[in-house]
């Protein structure tokens, strides 16, 4: 058990004893223990490990170690053999002995389990050489790869708590607030305000109890960057926490974990009782005079929680929603305290400014927005995952550099960035530097990070449609613009989608938006409209290709598809026939097939199973579908070839 | 208490600090209009039909008067063309939900409302919280509540609480703006059961 340490040189003490440690000099073998790989088995994978070294004889000289999550969730589970460095994706129970035998003790590489470019096939050993990697900048997240988030330990020798250490014993509150104002730093989850200035506001705010709170309320579709921190990593957003809280003058602190996530709770926990246990947490830290304590909230599932005055409320044990008043929760939160409500990143971000310096913080990024920002880039892209760039890459670096394209070589189409909350920018503003100001300029907005890809199958009517249908099951439903907003807003999209689009939709949206824009009570419902706003500011023709032509030009809305067999092209070989659930195609032995479109169900089941060599069933959108035949037609396809 | 001096569709007023621009606005004898507001209980700001615009040096936004406080210096528009072009629309968003109702045909006639674009959705309930807020805050209650999130969101009573005082009180079924309480729950409170039934359970 870990004794207290009393000063910020017992600290470093410690932290040598750490690094002397016999074992931290081995061989390591990491594997992910983040959420997306325990999915795909990482215990497993591990227990493995363990097994299978200690057969090998091994057992001592190379260590296994579970580690956070590294970002590249798709390709898990993902192991790292240390120092060389070597990446291996995919890897399952099955591969463990010949990585322990080929990689441990022949040192040979396994090319199957390296990465592959999808373009060029070209295989990469190291982690570093990945382009998944190669082009992040990793400050906030790099550290997840060496440590495992239950050692408090691992984090010390990384040089963890000596931010806190230097905030306590060499620096003031107010210099930690000046450093923090300098850098800069702006919040992660949304809103981009300023950390330095809500900082102290909360400290000149008259009260002598102040609270500090973690917000890992996160629940944009798709975003799951604060998770993985906080299972990653718990230690670094607690140690900013600490920081925050003596630069604001709090004692008591809440982390407000959304349910959904029980590894990050299980990891935040652990890290409480064991930074209590070396005493970052308690009474008279590090000797310094300064007392902080911190609880774990858990959240019960409402994305509306994430808003900073419903938080607030959820934490009183109250419904979390959002408060109507116009006053700042910095000067009046919690049981109408002084409350600073940081996001998980955000708080992560200050123990490296504490030890770096504003200047080197300023160093990085953009004239309005400095340090680098972790992004959770999905959809339809080559390589998803958790990437953490410095402020400014542009949208094509995150996306051509390190998702490498495009699936299936498809055309880029648009992303929405910032979650139910954020927009559309389409392909013309893909060189755009992805920065706060740069994002709202175009309709949307940072968000918590949140890069949804869409190719050109994507119908951004359909999209729109999804995020407003979100977002009417979220909103909380205290405001009229707000739910009967969103709820007209449902409406007309779906009659657009299914149809039934009706002249002057468009700009019954346009005059809508405006209004739950000026009038909702909370952000949620003043940025409800984004998604229909900067889809129909982008792709307005597709807009009215639906209401005007009722036609889907991505083919992606039912109602406005159907699916024809070219019978010049058609076999007759059966496949559709047999595998329509509907039994809406009709034909026969060489007898070409035709669907009965009043029978059709759109399952899309003939589109997908018409061997590519034919591909004689399409599907169509706007165009007058022949009729059918009237009487059965033999096939004439390939015969001609064969004469 | 210290007053402060603001500026109200071009009148001035003085306000004791603490009070609204609602407040600050009626005392002037301006007709904002409310859907959610009563002078006994706490603002709610949830209809936001007594939004006005503020102008603070350059700068103008829309905010709820019931709850937001007054300033010194203020500038408030209670009829700017922004804010009409707001309530229109929060009148037919309204309308849409409880149509042919006394309170928002009248607020309709004022802003040249004729009717409504959105599809009908009648369920009489505008969610103004009144009937809710006065159980809890006037008579400490708390037989009716809210069930539900977003676009589910409703009113229901407790039947616990709602058996044992709602037939000997009713007070809530005036302040309903639409008329659904009284229309809809005179003796019954949950679809099946009546007020009756509760009694007898309680009896039992």
């Amino acid at each position: 058990m870990a004794a207290l340490l009393g000063s910020a040189s017992d600290l470093e003490r410690v932290r040598k004893q750490i690094l002397a440690e016999e074992n931290r000099n081995k061989p390591v073998v990491t594997v992910c223990c983040g959420t997306g790989c325990q999915a795909y088995g990482s215990q497993k994978v591990i227990q493995a490990f363990v097994n299978e070294m200690e057969r090998q004889g091994l057992a001592g000289k190379v260590l296994s170690r579970s580690t956070g999550c590294h970002g590249f969730c798709e390709r898990g589970v993902v192991v790292i053999l240390f120092p060389e460095e070597i990446c291996y994706l995919g890897v399952t129970p099955d591969d463990v002995p010949e990585i322990v035998s080929k990689t441990l003790v022949g040192k040979e590489v396994i090319e199957r389990l390296t990465y592959e470019d999808p373009g060029t096939g070209h295989r990469c050993a190291k982690e570093g050489e990945i382009p998944f990697y190669k082009h992040q900048s990793r400050l906030i997240f790099g550290n997840n790869r060496f440590i495992n988030p239950k050692s408090i330990d691992d984090y010390i020798a990384w040089g963890g708590y000596s931010g806190l250490a230097k905030a306590l014993t060499e620096m003031t509150p107010e210099q930690v607030l000046a450093e923090v104002k300098e850098a800069n730093l702006r919040g992660r989850g949304g809103g981009g305000f300023p950390a330095g200035i809500k900082w102290e506001t909360t400290r000149n705010a008259p009260g002598n109890t102040k609270y500090v709170i973690v917000n890992c309320d996160e629940g944009d579709p798709g975003a799951f960057m604060d998770r993985s921190l906080m299972e990653g990593n718990p230690h670094s957003v607690l140690e900013g926490l600490i920081i925050g809280a003596y630069a604001i003058g709090s004692h008591e602190g809440f982390i407000y974990v959304r349910q959904e996530y029980p590894l990050a709770t299980e990891n935040i926990f652990e890290a409480i009782a064991q930074a209590e246990a070396y005493g970052f947490l308690g009474k008279n830290i590090l000797g310094s005079g300064f007392d902080f304590t911190v609880k774990v909230h858990r959240g019960a599932g409402a994305f509306v929680s994430g808003e900073s005055s419903a938080l607030m409320t959820a934490i009183e044990g109250r419904v979390g929603e959002p408060r109507p008043k116009y006053i700042r929760t910095a000067v009046s939160g919690i049981w109408g305290r002084p409350s600073n409500l940081n996001n998980v990143e955000t708080w992560a971000n200050v123990p490296l400014i504490i030890n770096k310096g504003a200047e080197w913080f300023k160093s990085i990024g953009t004239e309005g927005s400095k340090g680098t920002k972790i992004f959770s880039l999905v959809g339809k892209v080559n390589n998803t995952g958790l990437v953490e760039v410095p402020m400014g890459a542009t949208l094509r670096q995150v996306i051509f550099d390190i998702g490498a394209g495009i699936l299936g070589g498809k055309k880029f189409k648009a992303v929405q960035t910032g979650g139910p909350s954020g927009g559309c920018i389409p392909e013309q503003f893909l060189d755009t530097p992805i920065d706060f100001d740069a994002l709202s300029k175009l309709g949307s907005m940072m968000g918590s990070g949140g890069l949804i890809i869409m190719d050109e199958d994507t119908c951004m009517v359909d999209v729109a449609r999804y995020f407003t249908s979100f977002l009417c099951e979220e909103s909380c439903g205290q405001c009229i613009p707000c739910r009967e907003g969103l709820r007209q807003m449902a409406t007309i999209l779906n009659r657009i989608t299914e149809g039934r689009g009706q002249e002057g939709d468009i700009e019954l949206l346009e005059e809508l938006s405006e209004v739950m824009t000026d009038a909702s009570l909370c952000a949620l419902g003043q940025t409800a409209a984004n998604p229909v706003l900067s889809t129909i500011k982008y792709f307005r023709n597709e807009y009215e290709a639906h209401v005007k032509e009722k036609r889907c030009p991505a083919k992606v809305c039912k109602a406005l598809v159907k699916y024809y067999i070219e019978p010049e092209k058609c076999t007759a070989c059966g496949l559709c026939l047999k595998n329509c659930p509907s039994g809406a195609v009709k034909g026969g032995k060489k007898i070409i097939h035709w669907i009965s479109q009043e029978e059709c169900t759109k399952c899309g089941v003939c589109f997908e199973v018409c061997p590519k060599r034919f591909t004689a069933v399409a599907k169509l959108s706007g165009e007058v579908i022949p009729l059918p035949p009237k009487e059965p037609m033999p096939v004439t396809a390939g015969k001609k070839g064969k004469a | 208490m210290k007053t402060v001096t603001l500026e109200i569709d071009g009148k001035q007023v003085s306000m004791e600090e603490g009070k609204t621009l609602l407040d600050a606005a009626r005392s002037l004898g301006i007709d904002v209009p409310t859907l959610c507001h009563h002078e006994k209980l706490a603002p709610h700001g949830g209809c936001r039909m007594c939004s006005v615009e503020i102008t603070k040096g350059k700068r103008s936004r829309v905010v709820t008067s019931c709850v937001y406080p007054v300033e010194d210096g203020l500038v408030v528009k209670t009829e700017s063309p922004r804010i009409v072009k707001i309530r229109k629309m929060l009148i037919e968003l309204v309308m849409a939900c409880s149509p042919r109702t006394k309170a928002l045909e009248i607020l309709a006639e004022r802003y040249g409302v004729k009717g409504t674009r959105f599809k009908a959705d009648e369920n009489f309930c505008i969610l103004c919280g009144l009937c809710v807020r006065y159980c809890a805050e006037v008579k400490k209650a708390h037989a009716i509540g809210y069930a539900g999130r977003g676009v589910t969101r409703r009113i229901v009573f407790l039947p616990e609480v709602a058996s044992r005082m709602c037939m000997s009180c009713r007070e809530c079924f005036a302040l309903c703006p639409t008329a659904k309480l009284p229309r809809e729950t005179d003796g019954v409170c949950f679809d099946d059961l009546t007020i009756d039934d509760f009694v007898a359970q309680q009896n039992a």
